[in-house]
């Protein structure tokens, strides 16, 4: 939306037809509509698991985008992508004119695709491979290392993303919390977990204080022909967490310490 | 991106030796430019963006390219005798403990050798100093794009430029319009060139803009027609062309989308076809549920990929025929497991329906496992060949896809072989006479056991061919079969069991009916509303489009 954004002002909003999606698009548009984002410009659609036809859909997206500055954002998940983004490019969509921004495709899913279709195209995470740590290179070469010894197909060919670097520190962290809780047990675990922070690969990153979410840093990346991304944007430091959104549920908090889970905030 | 960087790089040597003086004038910059570097590595924010400002302006691309890099964060300081220098990072390594990096000069880009990363002090380029080079950027790449060899991003450009409306772009589209060649880009260069003129114009000119938007049959001016339309302080004559120009629009719109409609039904009618004419036979002629239909399109898929990446490491230079050599190694590859199948096991259990379907779903099953143990449980990456990608466009607002198009020439072709074969050929009057009935043809000496095992194998064969064929559509993956083979049932036995023309039949009303009511309903409910359909024509019909009648509709 923002100049530097691309001063987007129509958002084609296309997901998988589940939770995740319609949850994740409830809350874009109700940003959207907080940001004076008028209703007739936001277009909401989503298409069955494994959907692979999407020449009406890609159809619409052109006649949407006809007049410049539209823009998709995408929740679709697992292998629609690839008939998506063929189907997208095949009809003459560039993403210069429309880019896509994905929310769920990743270096790994990347792996699995012919990218040349989907160069040019972003896509937001906490973690790309391509971040420029030290420890994340450490990250890489152990991985790509393990993939080769341990003959994962790909081999040192294979590439991290950011599920994975999740999965990596989650493990570290739970580590450091059953050292400072001297316990095994679940709850002393999860109350040593609030607050701690550990150097992952994407750079330190910190439990909340009062529940089980991550302060992480938001990255742009745009697609490359090799399946990597080229970091375009990110936040200035780490991001805190909103377990509930303040455009959907402004009145819901999550804090394990002082109530138990989710609570009523007082108006 | 390499061929667009490669033109971007030899416009910018283009570019370079027309202002040939100004260049060889300049190795030392300006005492204008000058002071903007010096300001560019202080602490000032606001002398920092006025020096992106100043070396923009320049509209020297070797500056535009030092402008690049300083936004992708590539810009370093090092101290040098005393002197701050301004260098260009290039490729990063380590060696040893190390990390260095190759250096160039800020402007002429000269190689200054590899220096550890430590001695060098990277330029930040936060957001605000971003947002201040974007402008500069966009503008060259726009130009370089309006200058590149393929149409597409010639196109691209210019309808970038067209919804930007910006007056001081007009004399640069005029030029490209002077020279490009190719149809589909004049048309969206002259496209773009009206809507400048509607944005900026004199009323005349909106006027006439307008009417040639009309005739352009522009759907992207369609906003600023509806503005100017709507608009009070226009003149009458201005909002007259508006609203004819909004008609004439309208109308073409209406065209375009039905023409759309039509081939998106055509299209996936013809994949419903290419994926169920296996099923046909194995099933429909011979009576054998086989559940492993779509394994066997996964093992056509995975041959495809294999090809695809023989070609890649022993004939790189005719990556782009590979598909050819797929299309019968997937045919031949399913066919010789559809063999293995029917010798091995089917053959025992022929008129048994239901140990049949047991068993292939058992083969599906292991076929699925196989392919995941060997190339692993993620998805693989074929690529399409270049003449498989992109689309031709037909008419305006239309294009269409050229994987598209293949598969429906694909389908009819095989649709045309296999009626050659069965109607046409002693084979297929042995495959007919076996099928309608065995005990009378092997009584006539008709091997019935080769050409069952024939039959299966051609029909094992279609499906690897159908395998093959979606690779350019979509997923190549382990799970693949399971995704298409309810379709392929659900043709089969809508168009009737048994009758060849019932599959056609079915698969053109599915796929024409799916795309028909998929606009108005959308994707989940489109889906939904076909089964629906499908189950109620079944309770009316169960025998499908073309039932089967006479003595052997028992059988």
């Amino acid at each position: 939306m923002s100049k530097e954004g691309g001063g987007y002002k129509k958002f084609y909003l296309l997901g998988t037809d589940y939770v995740f999606p319609r949850t994740a698009n409830k809350i874009l548009r109700a940003f959207l509509v907080a940001k004076g984002v008028p209703a007739d410009s936001i277009a909401e659609e989503y298409t069955p698991f494994n959907h692979q036809d999407y020449q009406t859909i890609v159809g619409k997206i052109k006649r949407f985008s006809q007049g410049g500055s539209a823009c998709v954002l995408s929740t679709i998940n697992g292998d629609s992508n690839v008939p998506f983004y063929k189907e997208f490019a095949n009809q003459g969509l560039r993403s210069e004119n429309a880019p896509i921004m994905a929310y769920s495709v990743a270096e790994d899913e990347l792996r699995g695709m012919d990218s040349s279709a989907l160069v040019g195209h972003l896509a937001a995470w906490n973690y790309f491979q391509s971040v420029e740590t030290a420890n994340n290179k450490k990250f890489v070469q152990a991985f790509k290392a393990y993939a080769k010894k341990q003959n994962l197909p790909g081999g040192d060919k294979r590439v991290t993303d950011d599920p994975m670097e999740a999965a990596y520190f989650g493990v570290y962290i739970w580590k450091q919390a059953v050292e400072k809780a001297k316990s095994f047990d679940v709850d002393p675990v999860r109350k040593a977990v609030y607050g701690q922070t550990f150097a992952a690969p994407s750079g330190t990153i910190k439990m909340h204080e009062y529940n089980q979410h991550t302060y992480r840093p938001v990255l742009i990346g745009e697609i490359l022909k090799d399946g990597q991304f080229r970091i375009v944007s990110r936040t200035k430091g780490l991001v805190e967490p909103e377990p509930w959104s303040k455009y959907t549920s402004p009145d819901k908090g999550c804090d394990w310490i002082n109530h138990q889970g989710t609570y009523q905030k007082k108006a | 991106m390499i061929s667009r960087l490669t033109v971007l790089l030899s416009l910018v040597a283009w570019l370079a030796a027309g202002a040939a003086s100004h260049a060889a004038a300049a190795p030392t910059p300006s005492p204008k430019v000058a002071a903007a570097l010096t300001d560019l590595t202080g602490d000032d924010a606001d002398k920092r963006e006025a020096a992106v400002t100043v070396i923009g302006q320049t509209r020297d691309p070797k500056w535009i390219q030092f402008l690049s890099a300083l936004r992708d964060g590539s810009v370093y300081t090092r101290a040098r005798s005393g002197k701050t220098e301004l260098v260009v990072g290039g490729t990063k390594a380590t060696k040893g403990d190390q990390d260095v990096i190759d250096i160039a000069s800020a402007y002429e880009r000269e190689p200054l050798g590899t220096v550890p990363l430590t001695d060098l002090k990277e330029v930040p380029a936060d957001r605000r100093l971003r947002l201040t080079i974007k402008p500069f950027l966009d503008a060259d790449e726009t130009q370089a794009q309006l200058a590149d060899p393929d149409p597409n991003v010639r196109r691209g450009a210019a309808v970038k430029l067209g919804n930007q409306a910006v007056a001081t772009a007009a004399p640069v589209v005029e030029e490209a319009l002077k020279k490009e060649s190719d149809r589909w880009v004049r048309h969206a260069l002259a496209e773009a060139l009206a809507l400048i003129q509607l944005a900026n114009g004199t009323p005349a000119q909106r006027a006439a803009a307008a009417r040639s938007l009309g005739d352009l049959h522009s759907e992207s001016a369609m906003p600023s027609l509806q503005r100017l339309a709507a608009d009070t302080a226009a003149s009458p004559a201005e909002r007259a062309a508006a609203v004819m120009a909004i008609r004439g629009i309208e109308r073409w719109g209406l065209l375009t989308r039905t023409v759309e409609t039509l081939f998106q039904g055509a299209s996936l009618a013809s994949i419903l076809l290419l994926m169920a004419l296996g099923l046909a036979v194995v099933f429909g002629l011979m009576g054998v549920i086989n559940m492993a239909h779509g394994e066997l399109m996964a093992l056509g898929a995975y041959s495809t990929f294999v090809v695809q990446n023989w070609f890649r490491a022993a004939w790189p230079s005719h990556f782009d025929s590979y598909f050819l050599v797929a299309l019968p190694v997937s045919f031949l590859v399913a066919a010789a497991v559809g063999l293995v199948l029917e010798r091995g096991v089917i053959r025992f259990l022929y008129g048994r329906p239901l140990e049949t379907l047991l068993l292939t779903w058992g083969a599906s099953l292991i076929i699925q496992q196989g392919l995941r143990l060997w190339f692993g449980a993620a998805n693989v990456d074929v690529s399409s060949p270049s003449w498989l990608s992109g689309g031709v466009p037909v008419m305006v607002g239309l294009t269409l896809p050229y994987n598209r198009v293949f598969i429906i020439g694909l389908a009819t072709a095989a649709v045309a072989a296999m009626y050659w074969l069965l109607f046409r050929t002693n084979a297929g009057l042995r495959i007919r006479a076996v099928t309608q009935n065995r005990a009378m043809s092997s009584c006539l000496g008709v091997r019935a056991g080769v050409v069952d095992a024939t039959t299966f194998a051609f029909g094992a064969g279609l499906a690897g061919l159908a395998g093959c064929a979606l690779t350019q559509i979509g997923n190549v993956g382990p799970s693949l079969g399971q995704n298409y083979i309810v379709d392929s049932f659900m043709v089969v036995v809508t168009g009737g069991v048994g009758k060849l023309a019932g599959t056609i039949l079915a698969s053109a009303g599915l796929g024409g009916l799916t795309k028909g009511i998929e606009p108005a309903l959308g994707a989940v409910f489109g889906k939904v509303a076909i089964l629906v359909g499908v189950i109620l024509f079944l309770q009316r019909r169960p025998a499908g489009l073309f039932a089967t009648r006479g003595r052997n509709a028992e059988a």
